[in-house]
């Protein structure tokens, strides 16, 4: 039953998906192909898309072991703070890069004073480092979900085998590696792959257009349409392409049910590891959160003059995130079982993982031209900002929550069969409270992704629709600077604070 | 006679307000939000007829292209002159019936679709206490690499592709050449205004793409007088931003009657605080207190409609190649 309502829900997001991209190809008068500078365009967008997801993946290992093996004052608010790089706003983390990075930045202006040549951020390196910023810590994050899935028995086993931390790396965390890691390699290699203002900003110049930009080229200063759905196609193409390889890539762990105890980890006791990992936490904090003080520090200034507005933006981007929140995990929960029960699941999966490589223009133009017989679309602005982002957030919702499930039929499938319980029994007393951690997780970060989002309500909105992202770009662009960073610093609480909460709310069971 | 057809004119205006249908006004993101000019042209005009204005915001040529003759709009503000030719091949929209004399405003218009509202000068800004200005745009392509620049990319922005033919028309066939001696100093290409000006007053760059009529914003918001437009003998490329109605629209006396207002005193004085622009026709004695002191050029260039849409792609692959793409 579960597994088929996920086949539907799979069916209906293969549909938002691909319906735009028709309906911005119907329209398309007459037809041509790619452009040569659309090759250039696609071969820089995937270089740096897998460089990106690369470097955030490898510096995330450590991260994550760290934290997933030490337990400190502060550590659920590191984790927490983790969540707030992936849902800036664009433009408040490029200043926040270049405060430390940038020419009069920290990093420079320490290189400065010992005597060493300045780096610069513009170029290549700046579209990966801003990458690595946005999804390092999101790589972190789920990759300390499969830490955290490792049964306290078997660390329990190691240390009674007297383990070294390599011998538990080998034997328990490298297997929990190969089940996870491809999956987020995945998410952020695709989600590297649409952007575009970071790249350009920090890219240096047209030397760093990406395909993203060459779509928005073609609708807003060549009208294309024709050209905007074949680089759509062509994105959803290497998506799919992509997705295909994670999951070969993909092995199960295979650990088995534990009693979900924290078990101590007798084999990093050490005060060499011990060391190392406070080393790689500081760090990590060093990087994310410098940036962030950086910009939005001045913004607590500002938060008590800004206007009725911004707050009634606030407050439209609470009800979008939090009704994302709720669908997105109603769609995620009836796909991952199905993912999970159905011989061929994993198809399913690439198509949960294909949103986020679907063009954010294309795929608002396409809705816009979808509704526009029907209905005015400016009045489904929100609704529409909604909806993209339910599809948006849910390869990140599924990376939680499969490895769950998965969990869930082998380790307790076969008891819940043999009792008998099925349907809402099942929901009640065995998914939910073996879902609570992952699920949560997975609304908290949809609701906060949903709160940040400025992709498609640009398409859609009227004034007195306008979130909290939207009115951060009114205000600088009415030179309100000072605003805008109050503003930035309002929508990060939000979007934290949500987080936070469902996450809260996932751990209590 | 007259005064019975203005009782005519005014009693179709209030039946248009009882139907309560509003005139529905596409604009840009910037024109129609809270710190923008539109709040107040809104309130100024709607106590004159009586009627409603409902704001539509959102990019204004991509959208009236996929609408087609389906548009909901009755008036579109805030297309600019090097997008209105594209705008005019749409065949959406009917003459302004305006009658225009005694602009302020550096170049003879004579366009009968689309309205001037406001304009400016194409500007590189900079902050005096950092450096001095480049007597000249040449001075400029001149001046070391060490000058760091920021700029917004003509493929994404409007303020972008002006300055590319602002390239053009300073440098003609060297333009490639002149980009070229810029892109060392270009340290970054944004994809609109907004991020390229939030690096220049984070004090990332020294020098960043904007408009002779910036300074104004810091000198009557912020009491901050360091911030100054560089001034090029060469002349400043123009920008002028238009306001057009639609033939379709199914209320083309209260459009008309907002076409009328455009050119009135009580929409252009919102204009230089609203908009950080310049009226396209306000009598200079009555222009806030910050922008009487304000440096202009004195040479205004601009391409007309169809010669901006001529050279579009042109200056857009000169700006490719002198990046070294």
């Amino acid at each position: 039953m579960g597994a088929r309502l996920g086949l539907i829900a799979a069916i209906i997001v293969a549909g938002a998906l691909l319906l735009p991209l028709s309906a911005v190809a119907w329209r398309a008068e007459g037809w041509g192909g790619l452009d040569p500078s659309d090759w250039g365009a696609l071969w820089f967008t995937l270089w740096q898309a897998a460089l990106s997801a690369g470097i955030s993946v490898l510096l995330a290992v450590p991260i994550a072991r760290a934290l997933a093996r030490r337990r400190f004052i502060g550590r659920s608010m590191v984790i927490v703070l983790l969540g707030a790089p992936f849902i800036l706003p664009v433009i408040v983390a490029v200043l926040g890069l270049i405060a430390v990075f940038g020419r009069s930045g920290i990093v420079n202006t320490a290189l400065g004073w010992i005597g060493v040549e300045t780096v610069s951020i513009y170029g290549w390196q700046g579209v990966i480092l801003a990458h690595v910023f946005f999804n390092m810590p999101l790589a972190t994050r789920l990759i300390l979900q499969g830490w955290l899935s490792i049964p306290g028995e078997r660390l329990r086993l190691a240390a009674s085998l007297d383990f070294t931390a390599t011998d538990t790396f080998r034997r328990l965390e490298w297997p929990m590696l190969r089940a996870v890691v491809p999956g987020i390699f995945l998410v952020i290699f695709l989600i590297s792959t649409t952007s575009f203002a970071v790249a350009l900003a920090l890219g240096g110049g047209p030397r760093a257009t990406t395909v993203e930009l060459a779509i928005y080229q073609a609708f807003r200063f060549d009208f294309d349409l024709s050209r905007a759905a074949l680089l759509g196609a062509v994105q959803l193409v290497i998506g799919g392409t992509a997705a295909l390889v994670s999951l070969r890539l993909t092995l199960p762990s295979g650990f088995g049910a534990g009693l979900d105890r924290a078990i101590p980890r007798w084999d990093s006791r050490g005060l060499g590891l011990r060391a190392q990992d406070i080393a790689v936490i500081a760090l990590a904090c060093m990087f994310l959160l410098v940036p962030m003080i950086l910009v939005l520090g001045e913004g607590v200034l500002n938060l008590t003059g800004l206007s009725a507005g911004v707050w009634a933006a606030a407050l439209r981007s609470l009800i979008v995130a939090l009704v994302a929140a709720a669908s997105t995990l109603t769609l995620a929960f009836f796909m991952s079982k199905a993912i999970v029960d159905l011989p061929r699941g994993g198809w399913i999966e690439v198509v949960g993982s294909l949103s986020i490589a679907a063009s954010p223009l294309v795929l608002g133009t396409g809705l816009y031209i979808l509704l526009l017989p029907w209905i005015n679309p400016v009045s489904l602005a929100l609704p529409v900002t909604t909806f993209v982002n339910t599809i948006f957030a849910l390869p990140f919702a599924l990376r939680a929550l499969i490895p769950a499930m998965r969990d869930l039929r082998d380790d307790y499938g076969r008891l819940s069969e043999s009792l008998g319980i099925a349907g809402l029994t099942w929901v009640r007393l065995v998914a939910i409270p073996r879902l609570r951690r992952p699920g949560g997780f997975a609304a908290g970060l949809t609701a906060a992704l949903a709160a940040g989002d400025l992709g498609v309500i640009a398409l859609f909105a009227s004034p007195d629709q306008a979130t909290l992202p939207l009115v951060l770009y009114q205000l600088m662009g009415a030179y309100r600077m000072d605003d805008a960073k109050a503003a930035a610093l309002l929508l990060v609480l939000l979007s934290l604070g949500l987080f936070w909460l469902f996450e809260r709310g996932g751990r209590r069971a | 006679m007259k005064l019975t057809t203005t009782i005519a004119a005014g009693l179709s205006l209030l039946t248009a307000a009882a139907t309560a249908e509003p005139l529905t006004i596409y604009a840009p993101d910037y024109f129609a939000s809270e710190w923008g000019p539109g709040p107040a042209i809104k309130q100024a005009f709607e106590t004159k007829c009586g009627c409603e204005i409902e704001y539509v915001t959102g990019d204004l040529l991509p959208r009236l292209r996929l609408e087609g003759d389906a548009t909901r709009a009755d008036v579109v503000i805030g297309l600019n002159t090097d997008d209105a030719e594209r705008a005019r091949q749409t065949g959406l929209f009917a003459p302004h019936n305006v009658m225009i004399d005694g602009l302020t405003m550096p170049v003879d218009w004579t366009d009968d679709t689309f309205l001037p509202f406001n304009w400016g000068h194409t500007a590189f800004v900079y902050d005096a206490t950092k450096m001095d200005a480049p007597a000249s745009f040449q001075a400029l392509l001149d001046a070391p690499d060490t000058l760091r620049i920021a700029i917004q990319d003509p493929r994404t922005s409007v303020s972008g592709l002006a300055l590319a033919l602002w390239i053009h028309k300073v440098f003609g066939d060297d333009a490639e050449a002149a980009w070229a001696k810029l892109a060392p100093k270009i340290v970054t290409v944004t994809k609109g205004w907004s991020e390229a000006y939030g690096m220049f007053t984070e004090g990332e760059v020294d020098m960043v793409l904007s408009y002779t009529t910036s300074p104004a914003y810091h000198i009557i918001a912020e009491g901050d007088e360091t911030k100054k437009a560089a001034i090029f003998p060469e002349g400043h490329y123009v920008m002028v931003e238009t306001a057009a109605q639609l033939a379709m629209t199914d209320q083309p006396d209260l459009a008309q009657a907002f076409m009328d207002f455009i050119l009135t005193e009580d929409f252009q004085s919102i204009i230089p605080e609203g908009n950080w622009s310049l009226p396209a026709k306000l009598d200079p004695a009555k222009m806030p207190a910050g922008f009487a002191n304000l440096p202009l050029p004195d040479v205004a260039l601009i391409y007309d409609s169809a010669e901006a849409e001529a050279l579009r792609d042109i200056v857009v692959a000169e700006f490719e190649a002198g990046l070294g793409r």
